[in-house]
């Protein structure tokens, strides 16, 4: 069963890929049970710690499986728990939206979109939410997050890379003059 | 002022949009980013047809940003649209995470640049703020809408009740209150 790692990679990520209901924090529970308990690839410390560097690096959460794959097999280790991770839901979105929007223009069409629209939005909120509660974020956090967003509202053409800045800037200010407010 | 999906926009300039927004997509804010640089910056999509794709997103399986991905590269060009959207928002990401992980004793030794990348997370997840005040403002055109988005909230952010029975009540019952008044399917 272990023979082939890069088998076994595969086999462990591309179920947890169609698991991943409501997005990827749901199937870290399960990615750990089977990378640390069951194939020992690694250490439950290594794991949390590479939770730490996804969170860290840019990209979704789910880069977790690359860097899994990275210390398990290397490079082609990285690639193909990378792409067993998120090919199969990617083509079973794929299938939805394309069924989705073969019937663009027909009346339920866009009763569907309409109906869509406030439960997009509600989970918008949720997730806000739900991101800065696992990160245990500070008062700071949820500050620079409302300014941003207003600043966004005031003025639309702002860059988005100058927001980010603004963000690091205040970030960094603060810590460096010694507070320990932030705790993203 | 809305361009006919797919009748302008280029495989390369999909994925380098794709590209950026993965680039810049610290701490989960990249939902907003996307709505930001598609809907709002270059008018590739409207707001309606972005809120419903990421609602689809969420309801389907896997990772939603790269759902989101899918959805607005298919949308703008088919199939093709869909791989360059995902190959480009995965391209800095899958270099940058291996990159700092082999480095990651010495950036955690270096608590300001934790400070410089909590930062620029939480400003991401103003983005997102942003995107969720739009599709609130759009739904409160309408009381049942509004009273919707409430119920979502409420019960996936607040009570953490799992995503899938809740969108299961919430989704048809949003979608018969919107159905128009009289219309008969076509």
């Amino acid at each position: 069963m272990r023979e082939n790692i890069y088998l076994s990679l595969a086999l462990v990520m591309a179920p947890l890929s169609l698991a991943a209901i409501g997005g990827a924090p749901s199937i870290f529970a399960p990615m750990q049970h089977e990378t640390v308990d069951i194939y020992h690839w690694l250490t439950a410390r290594e794991f949390v710690e590479i939770f730490a560097v996804a969170k860290f690096a840019p990209g979704p959460g789910a880069m977790v499986s690359t860097l899994i794959g990275y210390k398990v097999a290397g490079w082609l280790g990285a690639l193909v728990s990378t792409l067993a991770l998120f090919l199969p839901s990617s083509l079973l979105c794929l299938a939805v939206t394309q069924a989705w929007n073969r019937h663009r223009g027909k009346l339920w069409h866009k009763a569907v979109e309409d109906g869509l629209g406030p439960i997009a939005a509600g989970l918008m909120f949720a997730g806000v939410l739900a991101i800065f509660r696992l990160a245990e974020a500070g008062p700071l956090s949820w500050l620079v997050a409302i300014v941003v967003g207003v600043i966004l509202s005031l003025r639309s053409k702002v860059h988005p890379f100058a927001l980010l800045a603004l963000g690091a800037a205040v970030f960094a200010g603060v810590w460096l003059s010694g507070f320990q407010a932030t705790g993203f | 002022m809305m361009k006919q999906p797919g009748s302008e926009v280029r495989l390369d300039q999909i994925y380098w949009v794709f590209c950026s927004i993965g680039a810049a997509s610290f701490g989960g804010g990249i939902t907003g980013w996307i709505h930001r640089e598609i809907v709002h910056k270059r008018a590739w999509l409207s707001d309606d047809d972005m809120l419903s794709g990421i609602a689809l997103s969420q309801i389907v399986p896997g990772a939603n940003v790269t759902n989101t991905c899918v959805y607005v590269g298919n949308r703008l060009r088919g199939l093709p649209g869909a791989v360059a959207a995902l190959v480009g928002l995965m391209t800095v990401p899958f270099w940058a995470t291996i990159v700092v992980y082999s480095l990651w004793d010495q950036i955690s030794s270096v608590p300001l640049l934790q400070a410089v990348v909590d930062g620029v997370a939480a400003s991401a997840v103003g983005l997102n703020l942003r995107l969720a005040y739009v599709g609130a403002r759009r739904s409160a055109r309408r009381l049942t809408s509004f009273a919707i988005m409430l119920a979502t909230f409420t019960a996936i952010g607040l009570l953490h009740w799992p995503i899938l029975p809740v969108l299961f009540v919430l989704a048809p019952l949003s979608i018969a209150l919107a159905w128009p008044r009289g219309g008969v399917d076509a």
